[in-house]
């Protein structure tokens, strides 16, 4: 019962959120609302039996992503001419709520086999056991760090002075 | 009671939301994080399959830390071009930033 009650009200400021995030015209409070919505949905991973994974969700992307796209957002100065849409509004509607009657139709059509296990708590240990042990995801986890090695050189030369 | 189904249409409603502003929007920063939207709402998706079909093995909630690092390498890079492209041009209005177009 508190298990629905706190999904009800996760999912619906989810969804608010994110509405906010597409058609609020102040780009800043937009970002305001993007922070919600990773916030909101740390809370949901919580629901889900996901620890590790919200306490990450609120690590990197309420810490880190969204400092770095406020700061983006007061670099460029694009907070006064708003958010506009471009000319394709409606195709852009027409092609979201297709897409959401398909993947919806889908989902409710497919008979999932769910599992009556109880969930792994606390997940972090089980999660380091899954990255780093026997038949687990090392290689991923190196190929990862040199992602993020090339990522943060890359982002190092694309705005360094000429 | 909650079941696989509630999280996987919330997650579809976040990921048409995100597409939508991915579409529409002419603002460069926005439409990075209308794509920062739809790869949260798969990661939603990915961690409700792994609690309702495979609770005991986490499958899914490695995927979601493997989308975590190519998201947060994404943004990093994605904000970097777009302050390159303002400071050369002065405008990150995306229908302006047609030089490639053909």
């Amino acid at each position: 019962m508190g298990l629905s009650i706190a999904f009800w009200t996760l999912a619906v400021v989810a969804v608010g959120a994110a509405l906010a995030v597409v058609l609020l015209r102040n780009v800043f409070r937009a970002a305001l609302a993007l922070v919600l919505c990773f916030l909101v949905v740390a809370g949901i991973y919580v629901t889900l039996s996901a620890d590790f994974l919200a306490a990450v969700q609120v690590l990197v992307y309420v810490g880190a992503i969204s400092v770095v796209i406020i700061l983006a957002i007061m670099m460029t100065r694009e907070v006064q001419r708003g958010s506009p849409a471009n000319k394709l509004k409606i195709p852009a509607l027409i092609v979201a709520l297709v897409f959401l009657g398909v993947v919806i139709y889908t989902m409710l059509a497919t008979p999932w086999q769910i599992s009556t296990e109880p969930p792994v708590e606390p997940t972090t240990a089980a999660l380091a056991l899954k990255l780093f042990g026997e038949n687990g995801f090392i290689l991923p986890v190196e190929i990862a760090a040199v992602l993020l090695l090339g990522a943060v050189l890359g982002a190092i030369v694309l705005v360094r002075e000429k | 009671m909650v079941g696989l189904e509630h999280y996987l249409i919330l997650s579809a409603i976040l990921f048409s939301i995100g597409l939508y502003g991915a579409l529409v929007k002419k603002n460069a920063i926005i439409i990075l994080m209308s794509i920062e939207i739809m790869l949260t709402a798969v990661s939603i998706a990915l961690v409700a399959f792994s609690r309702y079909i495979v609770p005991t093995q986490l499958t899914g909630q490695v995927f979601v830390m493997f989308i975590m690092v190519v998201a947060a390498a994404e943004a990093a890079v994605g904000l970097a071009i777009i302050m390159a492209i303002y400071r050369s041009r002065e405008t990150i209005d995306s229908t302006k930033i047609d030089l490639m177009k053909w």
